[in-house]
């Protein structure tokens, strides 16, 4: 993993020792609010319903036990003991007292966190494909490139002040695990036909109000001009994206209004223009950040893992989770794991302090002292021996931390809506607590197969309904919370915007609506082998309307 | 700061008005009473029952916003005997808090 080296370590001390003089100020009055709100914006901390909430940037959703721990200790003496993993691969803290954030941020700053840019019109936290370094299907490892994004992008002046937020996701797999094209910038490392590293390059996707599918403006980026092409398409938006209207200013509608071509150009001739004597990344300087992104030592003595196949033959609930949450390794005899954070009837994304220390501990005994966070709200265990997964499982399933339901219907997305944002319309967790007890048998589960059910409560899409499979936007019809239902999306590298199926539900018809929907896919699928997107794109929108609707007509 | 109850466009029908925020220091929901409180239960809110009231209400709970409170709105209420309670779902939700079972016990006051 990345450590700190001393010019991190001054940069995060001295904004703690900053922002705790701005709150001092704040508190006694100095400081009025509109003085105070973007100073606080900038360290995370946001006024939500309830209380201030402080959002804590985890770069590539990487932690270590040390950094899980701790956010434990803040959950348990700062909050209200459990915190709330996010879609960007963050964690919240909804019940947060400003008095105590600079002690938080001095705490984060033990152990290498903080909260800077988890806000604002600036670069916001990195993301990355959750199973990076561990996927056997990976071309190369994404995150030295997020982490030298990452320090690219940290209090760059001339990027600090854009006209909206902005957001980059990484890949180094042509499977697409971290949703790229639905983000300002995509990146996927690949190798051209010489072999070199580089980068596919795309631009302008992003869900809220106005989803967007990214262009690829560049099939192969050389490695070397990175952060030269990144300042050009970050020179591009500054210059010329719109500051009038903050539902037109992200980069996406600047993308749209110029058009693939014209953006494309742009990018290009600024991109030549640059002065890149600064600007190209040394192929020493990216081995110097991938050293702290070495594999880890794999025991690669070739025992077979007995203890793994009689659990598997033995134990019907272990042979379930191993099915479903654990996926091949790229180091024969070790396994990535996925710790689902939803539990039946549970809230997605939520975890306890204990169960944070509990993952801690199995972090460092079984994974080589790394635990992921996915933007699907769920934790990842990067590498685990296949012969320690049994153990893994007990430990997990004392934590209850086993549900065994990775990408089924009960896997489901769902901002904190209504019962903690301030932005939201309708709640959201209440409806995605229905569906996953509405669908809680496990053998129905199974028998549904692959199926991401999103949901969002505003049009802002923290839920990302715009890619779900069967999406749920939540919305205000006159004072009722009423919920759109859209299909066929996905976030994928086959991307696609869900389309709205019809007319919305009240918050008691929707979850009927969607075991409706689920229901019409069983009777119309080809085979088991033919998950509902498949079978989506193949019949459309027809028989689900058909089947919702029809007895109204 | 959101103060819908005394929007451009208010109406009467948004009458009766409760002075809300969030306690500058905790974020926690706060109501202001007659007295100049800010205090938890809106029972004890001071209720401006017309366009005049609701503007004096106003102006003086604005003095609070540079030391006590922030995010100042005047919300409708509806009074139901001596219930009171807040009219739309967000603000019925901001006094009684989420309304899913939290993983943790109840709050540190």
């Amino acid at each position: 993993m990345y450590r700190y080296d001393e010019f991190d370590h001054d940069l995060v001390r001295e904004r703690v020792a900053e922002f705790s003089d701005q709150v001092a100020r704040r508190l006694s009055g100095e400081l009025t609010e509109d003085q105070f709100k973007p100073l606080r914006l900038m360290n995370g901390v946001y006024l939500q319903l309830h209380a201030y909430m402080l959002r804590i940037a985890i770069p590539y959703g990487t932690l270590s036990a040390r950094q899980m721990r701790k956010l434990a200790h803040l959950a348990r003496t700062y909050d209200r003991d459990y915190g709330h993993f996010t879609t960007r691969q963050n964690l919240q803290f909804h019940w947060t007292n400003l008095a105590e954030v600079p002690k938080m941020l001095a705490e984060l700053a033990e152990v290498e966190m903080h909260c800077i840019q988890t806000s604002g019109n600036c670069i916001r936290n990195v993301t990355a494909d959750h199973f990076a370094g561990a996927s056997a299907d990976e071309i190369a490892d994404p995150r030295p490139y997020a982490e030298i994004l990452r320090q690219w992008s940290s209090l760059h002046p001339e990027f600090s002040l854009l006209p909206r937020k902005f957001k980059l996701a990484v890949i180094g797999a042509p499977k697409d695990r971290a949703a790229i094209q639905v983000h300002d910038i995509g990146l996927e490392v690949k190798r051209n036909e010489a072999g070199e590293l580089g980068f596919a390059v795309w631009v302008g996707g992003g869900q809220g109000r106005t989803p967007m599918i990214a262009k690829k403006v560049r099939d192969f980026l050389p490695e070397a001009d990175l952060i030269a092409y990144m300042e050009a398409i970050l020179r591009i938006y500054n210059q010329q994206g719109r500051r009038d209207n903050k539902f037109k200013a992200r980069i996406k509608i600047l993308v749209h209004e110029m058009g693939e071509e014209e953006i494309k150009s742009a990018i290009e001739r600024e991109f030549a223009a640059i002065d890149k004597s600064n600007l190209q990344l040394p192929r020493d300087a990216v081995e110097r950040i991938e050293r702290y992104f070495a594999p880890p030592a794999f025991d690669t003595r070739s025992n077979g893992a007995p203890a793994f196949e009689r659990a598997r033959e033995t134990d019907k609930e272990f042979a379930s989770f191993v099915a479903r949450n654990v996926h091949p390794h790229k180091m024969p005899g070790y396994a990535i794991v996925t710790v689902s954070l939803k539990p039946i009837g549970g809230t997605p994304g939520d975890m306890t302090s204990a169960q944070m220390d509990a993952v801690a501990d199995i972090t460092e005994q079984y994974s080589f002292d790394e635990v992921r966070v996915s933007h699907e709200q769920n934790l990842v265990l990067p590498h685990v021996k296949l012969e320690d997964l049994p153990a893994v499982y007990a430990r997990l399933h004392a934590a209850d931390l086993a549900t065994a339901n990775y990408g089924l219907v009960t896997d489901i997305i769902c901002c904190p809506g209504l019962d903690y944002c301030s932005l939201a319309n309708a709640r959201s967790i209440p409806i995605a607590q229905r569906l996953s007890e509405r669908f809680a048998d496990p053998v129905r589960q199974s028998d549904i197969g692959d199926l991401k059910i999103k949901i969002s409560g505003c049009i802002n899409a923290c839920g990302h309904h715009h890619v779900g499979h069967i999406g749920i936007l939540g919305v205000d019809r006159k004072g009722e919370e009423f919920y759109q239902i859209t299909l066929g999306g996905s976030g994928d590298e086959t991307c696609s915007i869900g389309e709205i199926v019809g007319k919305g539900f009240s918050s008691e018809g929707v979850i009927d609506a969607v075991e409706t929907i689920v229901d019409t896919y069983l009777k119309l699928r080809e085979s088991p082998r033919e998950d509902f997107l498949i079978a989506y794109r193949r019949v459309g929108e027809a028989p689900f309307q058909e089947a919702l609707y029809a007895h109204a007509a | 700061m959101r103060v819908p109850g005394m929007s451009a466009k208010s109406k009467n029908s948004d009458l009766p008005l409760v002075a809300t925020a969030n306690d500058l220091r905790t974020g926690a929901v706060v109501y202001r009473a007659r007295d100049g409180a800010w205090q938890r239960d809106i029972s004890r809110a001071e209720i401006a029952e017309d366009k005049d009231a609701a503007a004096d209400l106003q102006q003086r709970a604005e003095t609070d916003l540079a030391l006590r409170v922030a995010d100042l709105a005047l919300i409708p209420i509806i009074r139901d005997g001596a219930f009171v309670r807040p009219a739309a779902l967000r603000e019925i939700i901001r006094a009684t808090g989420p309304t899913i079972e939290l993983p943790s016990p109840p709050p540190r006051l």
